[in-house]
């Protein structure tokens, strides 16, 4: 294993106190227990929104925290969920008695210790609502498995809410949105090569030179098939194929209820992309993947939703959702409507996004 | 019958056995899960240990639920939450007690059992924790109506939580991340039952070396 890294024990640690140093305008990140915060927090008036989980996915989260976007991000050890006591601290920070809105993604470890937060953060008065994304159709069924993963509409969400609680949106109304978001959001990933976390220094799975695998997950969780490596244009289409194939998927979520003071089990189907659909593109790189090959990707991508009467109105290339140095690459479309792409092009100021600013 | 005192020895014994068994159990995640449910418990009941000097003159739900926040606050990951709940709950059905009956020996583990399963949404069969726990309190709760001595009750239900773990290796995994593995997690027995087989093994060396 070759890393820019000092020791195992403290990369993260490291990679913190810089990001800290480099963006001193927009965050700063407080450590025992760990999370990145908004300068200007808590910001009157405002839904505080959060977001986590385990870290090896850089800029997300902690490089969304700013104007527009996050109000703060508890990163984990690598590929581990952050604990609740992070998540409620980096709460009592940031909340402005408007409320707390946590983005979390569907990983088992990630759900239980957002749930146990906001039972934490509930039992000091405050309003708090976990969101879930699980956008990734490499994983077809919700019965069989912990269901769809959270990964790059994850980003699009933060972005949007971000934008929406800024504008003054309440709480009951930024949920209904972020759920929104989520059942409008599909993806699908792919690896060219695995990744090695620093702790371990071994790659978390084999993958053979000229093979691919389909349908991985951000931590390079097994796909949905492996195969020899091919042209771009055709692993783009068979991703696309996955992505726009209209299945029922039902899922149930478990969300917040103010009425039933409880938990309770919400069930929710994804709406079919139809011709003439407005979409956010999101082509990612895994982190290994340099951004000439994402915009051969696009290229194919684009052609895809032309013959499939789907209108790119928007999109985001590069870097966004990553799994450290793997090679590959994720696509995502967003199904959108006015207020979505009002939203998504209001002003952001955060270390990886930033426009209108 | 458990004191204040088999409680504090109990949790030393589960965090030297969890040490002694770190690389089984990661080994055990490495096959269907990411290689660190050994590291996350080792982790925790490190601190739990750190936590137990503040607690040990307390009543004993004081102590499970020091061990609950300390599992909670550096497990991370699925383990966390769920052994957390576990001590917390666990806690609660025995709030200020200072000794347990061997009833309610039972039933603070039972309570504790329940609370994991509902963080957790967990059936027995999905191949995770409960499958050896839940089995177990049984075992333990069914000696002990039959009046075996408490010691006697959990080497039973030592042995039912060891077959248990056991019992997982056919199993295809419905939660977590080894879930999505399907079919490619038959053949491996899971993490999660392993090291709660080993909690209650604790908690059977605490009884006979006393
Ligand atoms: N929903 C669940 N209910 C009960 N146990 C679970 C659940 N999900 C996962 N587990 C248990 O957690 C174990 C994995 O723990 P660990 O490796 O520490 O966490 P992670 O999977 O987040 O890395 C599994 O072996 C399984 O027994
Ligand atoms: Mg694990």
């Amino acid at each position: 294993m070759k890393k820019l890294m000092n020791k195992p024990d403290d990369v993260l640690r490291g990679q913190l106190d810089g990001l800290a140093k480099a963006h001193s305008d927009l965050l700063q990140v407080h450590f025992d227990p760990t999370y990145i915060y908004r300068s200007d927090a808590p910001v009157k008036n405002k839904v505080a929104v959060i977001s986590g989980g385990g870290s090896g996915h850089e800029p997300l989260h902690g490089g969304y925290v700013g104007k527009g976007m996050l109000d703060a991000a508890c990163p984990g050890e690598i590929f581990t969920s952050p604990t609740p006591d992070q998540m409620f601290e980096a709460a009592k920070k940031v909340h402005a008695g408007a409320g707390i809105l946590n983005i979390v993604k569907n990983y088992t470890g990630d759900v239980m210790n957002f749930e146990m937060a906001a039972d934490m953060a509930r039992a000091e008065g405050m309003k708090v609502h976990n969101i879930i994304i699980d956008d990734d159709v490499a994983v077809k069924d919700s019965l069989y498995t912990a269901g769809r993963r959270g990964v790059g509409t994850t980003v699009l969400a933060e972005k949007i809410v971000g934008a929406a609680a800024e504008a003054g949106y309440e709480l009951n109304n930024l949920a209904d949105l972020c759920r929104k978001i989520n059942l409008n959001g599909r993806s699908m990933g792919m690896a060219l090569t695995p990744c090695i976390t620093p702790g371990s220094g071994k790659p978390s799975f084999d993958l053979a030179d000229d093979e691919i695998e389909i349908g991985i997950g951000i931590h390079g969780e097994p796909g949905v098939r492996r195969t020899n490596i091919k042209p771009a244009d055709e692993i783009v289409e068979e991703m696309m194929l996955a992505i726009m194939e209209n299945i029922e998927y039902t899922r149930t979520l478990r969300e917040w209820s103010d009425n039933q003071n409880d938990w309770i089990d919400v069930e929710a189907s994804d709406p079919p992309f139809n011709t003439g659909d407005n979409v956010i593109a999101f082509v990612n790189s895994m982190g290994g993947t340099p951004i000439s090959e994402l915009y051969g990707v696009y290229r194919k991508v684009a052609e895809i939703c032309d013959e499939k009467g789907l209108k790119i109105v928007r999109k985001l290339i590069g870097p966004y959702i990553t799994s450290i140095e793997m090679q590959g690459c994720s696509i995502t479309l967003l199904k959108v409507d006015d207020e979505m792409i009002r939203l998504w092009d209001a002003p952001v100021k955060t270390p990886a996004l930033k426009w209108g600013i | 019958m458990l004191s204040r005192n088999d409680i504090i020895q109990w949790i030393k014994t589960s965090a030297t056995l969890l040490a002694e068994n770190k690389e089984y159990l990661t080994e055990l995640d490495r096959a269907i899960g990411d290689a660190d449910h050994g590291d996350n418990m080792d982790r925790g009941f490190k601190k739990a240990l750190l936590q137990l000097d503040e607690v040990k003159d307390k009543d004993i739900g004081s102590i499970l639920k020091s061990i609950g926040m300390a599992l909670i606050s550096s497990v991370g990951g699925a383990a966390g939450p769920l052994y957390g709940t576990f001590y917390m709950q666990a806690a609660n059905a025995v709030a200020a007690k200072q000794e347990l009956s061997d009833e309610e020996v039972v039933e603070f583990l039972q309570a504790g059992t329940t609370g994991l399963i509902n963080r957790g949404k967990t059936k027995p069969g999905d191949k995770t924790i409960i499958d050896s726990l839940q089995p177990a309190i049984v075992t333990l709760k069914n000696n002990i109506q039959e009046g075996q001595e408490l010691a006697e009750a959990m080497q039973g239900a030592v042995h039912r939580a060891e077959q248990g773990a056991r019992e997982t290796i056919p199993l295809v995994a419905k939660k977590g991340r080894a879930s999505y593995l399907g079919e490619r997690s038959v053949g491996h027995q899971d993490p999660g039952a392993t090291s709660a087989y080993l909690l209650l093994k604790a908690l059977l060396v605490t009884l006979e070396s006393r």
